[in-house]
């Protein structure tokens, strides 16, 4: 038969019996439907996870000083100090994956404040430290790129300091002293909480790195360069290029070693990652059962409709259907039934996981993918469900199908 | 090619296994079919004449002899090539009608075509309206079976069987399902597409739907027990119109109620 008859005779069968038909479509419907639920929430699930590791610094990347030797010594990290501030320009300048670039000059001080005083630690750093840490102030506002530039006398207080420092009174406007040198106020930062270490990350002063390095620590060399990825994923490749960008920088040979050091957050990245993979396996798992399932429905129906039409398969045979013929038109059947419930599933599945996300305030999103995955699961289990009973068909004996009452 | 004999058979036997036991269906028949034949094969049930008539039509090979259809040799074919067979030079006409339900008239007759191997172009539709047309239901092309009369359905299976310009038309009992007047507007129906040249062979156990017939094989046991012409052939057209001007008597058998009427 040439196949656009074989889809006429196949799809005439399938009007022909609307209820059959839409029963049998039904458990496609609800497998498919179910789903793409399922997805939608899982994969809102994981944007969501994906939002919150990211705010820890998954796409962190820690530039900090080498090893140095000392008369045969090795003095260990961070003995050696080579980072400077044009490092942290030229990385700004030069790099391409990184969202920003700061560099840190840390300090331990004593800060003083007309109602109290509080020994932390002082964080010289650029504005880019925002983006960096993923951290904005709650009050006031951060300083800016020409605060930096001028090495102006302006600090951010975590939330920690100013519970110490100013515990009944507005922070921002204050003035403060910051070993001996007053800062004025200029915002305070949202609070972070502990970090996975159990430190308080709200016990913190952050000043512009200039400002930081002419009054307090003094010293030319920057403790870290801190740098953000745009994305997770950009993370090997960005650190190849901090790698490469600060060789060039320092003018190493190919033979000399690195005088620097690059960190990352590897075990955050890997938890989020495993946590990914638990959690597709997990929805790849119910999505199969459900297809299984929905499969299975349509294999009972398949095979009653066998017995049901054994009289019209003897009649096809007859007048001289094959047997690949019949087997070919009740394949198409299925196939057709079970793609068409796959795409009604489709529609059901976007529909429900938007009801679903408006009552729950889940958060839900449904990749494009899935609409192939969808239609291309349910012609499958339509092809596999199918074909024991369109084979049991084909191998009908005419004379005892034409018989058949 | 036109002057070989439609059906050829020489001592074809059929044996069905039963468990322990050995049914002999057939034990040897030998048969010939002429062109332009009208044929009525008769014997009681269990007979063999049902398996005589599965056999002609394809549907079951014999287990032992030889089959000539249309010169083409048919026993130790394919179950495959069979089925084109059956498709190329066999019309079926059935005692059930057999027809698909929920399916037009025109969609019932067109279905073989659909299933032509050939790689002609057909156009279907249009050939299946002119087979209906041929039956006389020109005017019923997109009529379902069940809004249909007994004999308006084995008329569509006719138009059906015949759509395929098949050498042979094989109808098993059509008249079995049918009252009396239907029964003599199918067999004039066959009388009159004989005359135009189609070959026949009809199975009943009716002696009356025989009488109109050319020739009667009577089968038993599973032998041919006698093969003669039919003598007094009656002329269903003018049995038509004899019983419509007959007051109506249902009890009456079909002959009784002509030949009173005559």
């Amino acid at each position: 038969m040439k196949q656009s008859t074989l889809f006429r005779v196949a799809s005439a069968s399938i009007l022909k019996n609307k209820m059959r038909t839409l029963l049998t479509m039904l458990g496609i419907v609800i497998g498919v439907g179910a789903v793409i639920v399922m997805v939608a929430i899982g994969n809102g699930a994981q944007l969501q996870i994906k939002n919150q590791i990211g705010s820890l610094g998954t796409n962190l990347i820690m530039v900090m000083p080498g090893s140095g030797m000392m008369g045969g010594v090795n003095q260990g990290a961070g003995s050696f100090n080579k980072l400077t501030v044009d490092d942290a320009a030229r990385l700004k300048s030069e790099g391409t994956l990184f969202a920003g670039v700061s560099p840190v000059v840390s300090a331990r001080v004593q800060a003083i404040a007309q109602s109290g005083n509080w020994k932390t630690s002082v964080n010289g750093v650029s504005p880019d430290f925002q983006t960096i840490r993923n951290w904005t102030p709650s009050e006031g506002a951060f300083f800016s790129d020409a605060d930096v530039t001028a090495g102006r006398k302006v600090a951010v207080l975590g939330a920690t300091v100013v519970k110490n420092l100013f515990p009944d009174a507005d922070p921002v406007g204050a003035q403060i002293q910051i070993g001996k040198v007053p800062f004025t106020v200029v915002g305070v930062m949202q609070t972070k909480g502990q970090n996975a270490m159990g430190q308080d990350q709200d016990d913190i002063i952050l000043v512009p790195y200039t400002t930081a390095q002419n009054r307090l620590s003094g010293n030319v060399r920057i403790g870290q360069i801190l740098i953000s990825t745009l994305t997770p994923e950009d993370m090997p490749a960005a650190q190849d290029e901090v790698t490469s960008i600060m060789r060039e920088a320092h003018r190493l040979d190919q033979s000399e070693p690195d005088d620097f050091t690059v960190r990352n957050q590897t075990e955050i990245t890997e938890a989020m990652s495993s946590t990914t993979k638990v959690m597709s396996g997990l929805l790849a798992a119910i999505a199969s059962i459900s297809l299984v399932v929905g499969g299975i429905g349509i294999m009972n129906i398949m095979l009653v409709s066998v017995t049901e039409r054994t009289r019209e398969i003897g009649i096809r045979m007859a007048i001289g259907a094959r047997g690949n013929d019949v087997l070919t038109q009740f394949l198409v059947e299925s196939i057709v039934m079970s793609v068409l419930g796959g795409l009604v599933g489709l529609a059901v599945g976007y529909g429900g996981a938007a009801l679903l996300g408006r009552i729950t305030g889940w958060a839900t999103s449904t990749p494009a993918s899935a609409v192939a995955i969808a239609v291309g699961f349910s012609a499958a289990v339509g092809m596999f469900f199918g074909y024991y009973p369109a084979r049991k068909a084909a191998g009908l004996n005419p004379i005892q199908a034409l018989r058949y009452e | 090619m036109s002057n070989q004999p439609v059906i050829q058979i020489n001592g074809v036997k059929k044996v069905y296994t039963m468990g322990a036991n050995q049914v002999f269906a057939l034990r040897g028949v030998d048969l010939t079919v002429q062109r332009g034949e009208l044929i009525a094969i008769m014997g009681k049930s269990g007979s063999g004449k049902s398996t005589l008539m599965n056999v002609l039509g394809c549907l079951d090979v014999p287990s032992d002899g030889s089959y000539y259809l249309d010169g083409t040799r048919v026993d130790g074919l394919s179950k495959n090539a069979l089925a084109d067979l059956r498709n190329q030079k066999l019309g079926f006409v059935f005692q059930g009608f057999n027809l698909l339900a929920r399916t037009t008239a025109l969609e019932n007759v067109e279905l073989p075509l659909l299933y032509d191997r050939s790689g002609r172009k057909l156009d279907t539709k249009k050939l299946a309206a002119e087979s209906l047309a041929r039956v006389g239901l020109g005017d019923r092309l997109d009529h379902q079976p069940s809004e249909l009369s007994g004999g308006q359905q084995q008329r569509v299976a006719i138009a059906r069987a015949l759509v395929t310009k098949p050498t042979l038309l094989l109808a098993d009992e059509p008249t079995g399902n049918l009252d009396t007047r239907m029964t003599i507007e199918v067999m004039a129906l066959f009388q009159e597409l004989n005359d135009q040249g189609i070959t026949i062979v009809l199975v009943t156990h009716e002696p009356e739907v025989a009488q109109y017939a050319k020739r009667i094989v009577e089968v038993r046991d599973g032998r041919i027990r006698r093969d003669h012409p039919v003598m007094n052939r009656r002329d269903a057209a003018a049995d038509l119109i004899t019983y419509d001007n007959t007051p109506e008597d249902d009890d009456a058998p079909l002959v009784a109620a002509v030949e009173e009427a005559a």
